[in-house]
């Protein structure tokens, strides 16, 4: 059941990030990878938000395989984060790279924290 | 964003700067995002399947590797930098060694990697360390993931290139 889940999830989340990243590409043309800071943000509040509700209704097992390993797992990435980083380094965008950096980590943490906050306080 | 310098306008010369949307972009016209997916339904079936495979590999670390939820977290920690050298490495080898392929980009690096690393466990985790007062830990996993990950996306581009033959960098694609 749980590896069902997980399967079921990534098979989701990936096609959902590869979409929402163009998506979000198509509407700038800066070099700031807004595409996946917007996924990794996005999939940071959903675990929040998803990891407090399973514990404050004691929800079963498969729906954080489903929704927080499957789904937000595959939705956000670090290989794509710490590669665009590099990148941006490389091509002598230091400040893009470390803004790419810290804020991928400050606003993705606070979203999560916060979603998690929130739930737990409403629950 | 402070930041106003611009992406150059077409398919990126070399490394793209955003490897999981590498310089794809969607027709314009009515409907053009139904019209996308519609001819690009091979490429995201293939992405979805390696994102399946990629999630079912982390979560078998997640699973040898435990969390007790108050010690560094060594299995996201493995995955997110093996996967961002595994990146590094992919990046050079589709782009620069390689002949032009349909869904080699998309699914080992768009899929299988996308799945096997996480943002959100990442962030989730430190949140968790935070609020059981391992500040400490988060800080050193938070900052060891960033610094580890980028070095190996450094690495994994660098002995590619070293190793690769027939390796061109100023590769056009």
């Amino acid at each position: 059941m749980t590896v069902l889940m997980v399967l079921l999830g990534g098979a989701i989340g990936a096609p959902l990030r590869y979409l929402a990243d163009l998506f979000v590409q198509s509407r700038h043309d800066s070099v700031f990878p807004w595409g996946t800071f917007t996924v990794n943000v996005a999939g940071s509040l959903v675990l929040g938000v998803t990891a407090a509700t399973v514990v404050e209704l004691d929800s079963p097992s498969w729906v954080l395989a489903l929704v927080g390993t499957g789904i937000c797992g595959a939705l956000t990435t670090f290989s794509t984060f710490g590669y665009e980083t590099v990148r941006l380094l490389e091509e002598g965008s230091v400040s893009a790279a470390a803004a790419n950096g810290v804020a991928s980590i400050v606003v993705g943490l606070g979203a999560c924290a916060g979603g998690f906050a929130l739930v737990a306080a409403v629950l | 964003m402070e930041n106003h310098e611009t992406r150059p306008p077409g398919p990126p010369r070399g490394l793209p700067i955003d490897s999981d949307t590498a310089g794809d972009t969607v027709a314009e016209g009515r409907h053009r995002w139904w019209a996308f997916v519609r001819s690009h339904a091979d490429v995201l079936a293939v992405i979805s399947a390696g994102g399946a495979l990629g999630s079912l590999g982390r979560w078998s670390v997640d699973e040898l590797l435990p969390w007790s939820g108050t010690t560094f977290p060594w299995a996201t920690f493995l995955v997110n930098v093996s996967g961002a050298l595994a990146l590094g490495v992919l990046m050079v080898l589709v782009v620069e060694v390689w002949p032009p392929r349909r869904y080699v980009r998309p699914f080992v690096g768009v899929g299988v990697l996308g799945g096997w690393t996480t943002f959100s466990t990442y962030v989730l985790e430190a949140r968790d360390l935070l609020a059981a007062g391992r500040a400490a830990t988060a800080f050193a996993y938070v900052g060891g993931s960033l610094v580890a990950g980028l070095v190996a996306v450094w690495l994994g581009i660098a002995a590619a290139r070293l190793l690769a033959p027939g390796s061109r960098r100023e590769g056009a694609r």
